[in-house]
């Protein structure tokens, strides 16, 4: 953990990991017996459900829940489906958990082989929306078309964490034949792929025009990246694809292009691994895998009172068992050492302005958690630019009063997003 | 599952710089701690004693508040303590005991709980304290008064009231390194100059307080010292140095006026904010009633605050008018 500095004047310098020249090949981890996907789709007692516990699946198969449903997630192993059952994921979001028992032998479902030949947006929708680093879903809704750039982030967006960058440093092909297949099912034309300075010579081969992104964090989080490239703000509470913009991760890129190329559904990912003493290792790994087959894999240990985390240190989210599955949008897996772990508390503002001072996007922090504690959301956002937030978390990181001013923020936008859902559902 | 470990499960972020409200408030007593030490050797074992019945009673009144509103104890974060070793600093040593007790529950209380407790109070409670102290009781603050008793081999006078009464000829004889060096008469520990401004150096370089407050401060002093000196009636003010060095002024503007709650945090209201406060000052000093215009000015400029607050970038794509 990086502590303040002891010349407090300054502010702090959080600088991105870069890759190193000589990254060692990522560690390829199986799954030991199961594997758990988690679905979009909530079901109850009523509905007809197509698969059961105890249906056999093959290596990339589609899974669809529903029978009626165009929700689907791809099993990543031949094997048995042992259970079906709801759960919940952070703030609230009702999921399907399946979990399925492997089997020894492979077997390969055929389906995307038949069709890989004629790349297009529909066979893109029907068997690649779940590919390792996720493809955005504006790609395939229809009202918008007017996207004319498509942005390709070969930057980690949190600290400490290489995977989008090793990616860009390594399969430079994939991605390379990912922005074929984007040209030609979409039509857009114009590319651009943000990468740190180091990186620039890979990313120039992959025909895309080359942005190069500073190495001081936050910068590569979305915004400021589509900001540094648009040459100006993206309107508070718009979405990128409303300028015209959409945003792929570059490992989605370099999926898409593997997919088509090897006429499989790549079921693998890449994740950078932190264990407690802050060593880094890269793995490679099915979707699916539990993290505790990670962690016997690499003899790291998370005991009572550590804390797990998927993704960065800075935006990240903790889970509670090492159960949890490695998913598509999984980048990072750290494990943090309980006497680490610093503390929150319930203090209010003291009204020191640290915060007011490093937020990249000059929204007055110190006056918005005093409306947010008390859940005046409208007000918030209305006065003091609760939407204007990047969610890059420096605000919780400075406060001298300890407050949890990041997660209050993103509580807010859930809550407004919420009665605003409410709200035209009832007109 | 039975034996399922137990993580921790919180939000992001996972990192947290290492400051804390405790850790902030032990550094400024220790920064203020500078400039008491020559207050203990001058004025010797009644300064020791008002300086620690004062702490005491602050944490004390603290703990009472605390437990009235049935609130965490929160003398654990330093403020309580803090603000009764300020209160200390800034009365003479001969200050009565009942002077310390009422001093630090008006303080603590009035200035500070009353408002919801830390970061809820619109002045600075040090402050709140001397200014009610100073209206009830004159002479208490009255230091050629409160310190006859002393004697040492620097001019016996408090140099700002002899200036509202006799004009500067009479305070000709401080020269500025006598002031800076704390041989002059004033509170416990807002006389030696030099050690408040380490300390202040201290705290601006380690950022627990910040220094766009302390430096206009110090400008909007010594510019309207300056001017009234070049441009007013011929030997009826003071120099810059002088006001510089006397009073409250170094410790207004270390210690004082960059008290958190009470002050803005965006970089011009900052500046308005500590230029006002030394304007102010001299203008109380030089054409108003009082004798040191520190405490009211900073007062005065603690109400204006939230409004100069509303002085703010334009957050990250903001739509004007929208």
């Amino acid at each position: 953990m990086i502590k303040r500095s002891f010349f407090g004047l300054q502010k702090p310098r959080l600088e991105y990991d870069i890759v190193s020249a000589a990254a060692p090949e990522p560690r390829e981890i199986s799954a030991s017996e199961t594997v758990q996907l988690f679905s979009n789709t909530v079901f109850d007692k009523k509905d007809q459900v197509a698969l059961q516990p105890g249906d056999e699946v093959k290596t990339g198969q589609k899974l669809t829940i529903l029978k009626e449903s165009e929700d689907y997630v791809i099993s990543p192993v031949t094997g048995t489906i042992t259970s079906i059952s709801p759960c919940t994921g952070d703030f609230g979001v009702q999921m399907t958990s399946i979990i399925i028992n492997r089997k020894d032998k492979e077997e390969k479902d055929g389906r995307f082989n038949e069709i890989s030949k004629t790349p297009s947006l529909q066979n893109t929708k029907d068997f690649l929306a779940g590919l390792p680093g996720v493809l955005p879903s504006a790609l395939f809704s229809e009202s918008d078309r007017k996207i004319d750039t498509i942005v390709i982030n070969g930057m980690d967006t949190d600290l400490l964490v290489n995977t989008k960058q090793y990616i860009v440093k390594t399969s430079t092909s994939a991605i390379k034949k990912g922005i074929q297949i984007l040209k030609e099912i979409t039509g857009i034309e114009n590319f651009v792929i943000a990468v740190p300075e180091a990186l620039s010579l890979e990313a120039s081969s992959t025909g895309a025009a080359v942005k190069t992104v500073s190495s001081i964090y936050p910068k590569a989080l979305p915004h400021l990246v589509l900001k540094e490239i648009l040459g100006k703000e993206i309107p508070a509470g718009s979405s990128f694809e409303e300028l015209g913009v959409l945003l792929i991760g570059a490992e989605a890129v370099a999926s898409l292009g593997t997919a088509y190329t090897t006429n499989e559904i790549p079921t693998k990912k890449i994740i950078t691994v932190i264990d407690k003493h802050g060593f880094k290792k890269l793995i490679s790994t099915i979707l699916g895998t539990p993290l505790k087959d990670i962690f016997s894999a690499l003899s790291i240990s998370a005991e009572d009172s550590d804390r797990i985390i998927i993704g960065g240190p800075m935006t990240g989210s903790s889970v509670y068992t090492e159960d949890h599955p490695i998913c598509n949008d999984t980048d990072a897996v750290i494990v943090q050492d309980r006497n680490v772990i610093p503390f929150i508390s319930d203090n209010a503002c003291i009204n020191c302005g640290e915060c007011v001072r490093i937020c990249p996007a000059k929204v007055p922090a110190n006056m918005l958690v005093r409306f947010l504690e008390v859940s005046q959301y409208e007000e918030a956002a209305d006065s003091y630019d609760l939407f204007s937030c990047i969610e890059c978390g420096l605000c919780s990181y400075v406060c001298t009063a300890k407050i949890p001013i990041f997660q209050y923020i993103r509580l807010a936008k859930y809550e407004l997003a919420r009665i605003h859902a409410a709200e035209a559902e009832n007109v | 599952m039975f034996n399922q470990k137990k993580f921790i499960v919180s939000h992001a972020p996972f990192w947290q710089d290492g400051s804390s409200i405790s850790t902030k408030n032990y550094h400024i007593m220790l920064a203020a701690m500078l400039s008491v030490i020559p207050g203990f050797l001058q004025y010797g074992g009644p300064a020791v004693a008002v300086v620690c019945f004062s702490i005491a009673t602050a944490m004390i009144w603290e703990l009472i508040i605390n437990h009235i509103s049935k609130r965490p104890v929160s003398i654990g974060d330093g403020n309580a303590a803090m603000i009764g070793l300020l209160f200390a600093m800034m009365v003479p040593a001969t200050t009565p005991w009942w002077g310390v007790l009422v001093g630090t529950l008006v303080a603590v209380v009035i200035g500070k709980q009353i408002y919801g407790g830390l970061g809820g109070n619109p002045f600075n409670p040090v402050l709140v304290s001397i200014a009610i102290l100073s209206l009830s009781w004159k002479g208490m603050f009255d230091f050629d008064e409160a310190l006859l008793a002393y004697d040492f081999d620097h001019t016996m006078i408090y140099p700002l009231a002899a200036l509202k009464a006799f004009g500067p000829d009479s305070v000709s004889s401080f020269s500025s390194v006598d002031l800076l060096m704390g041989r002059q008469i004033g509170g416990i520990g807002s006389t030696c100059g030099i050690a408040i401004i380490i300390g202040g150096i201290y705290l601006i370089a380690r950022g627990f307080i910040r220094w766009e407050i302390s430096a206009s401060f110090i400008a909007g002093i010594f510019i309207t010292a300056l001017l009234f000196n070049m441009f007013g009636e011929e030997s009826k003010y003071a120099g810059p140095l002088f006001h510089l060095f006397t009073g409250y002024t170094l410790i207004g503007a270390f210690y004082l006026a960059t008290e958190d709650s009470s002050s803005p945090v965006n970089f011009i209201p900052m500046l308005i904010y500590g230029t006002g406060c030394g304007v102010m000052t001299i203008l109380i000093r030089n054409i108003g009633a009082y004798v040191d215009g520190v405490v009211l000015a900073i007062l005065l400029m603690n109400i204006v605050n939230p409004l100069l607050d509303k002085i703010r970038p334009k957050a990250l794509g903001k739509v004007v008018g929208k």
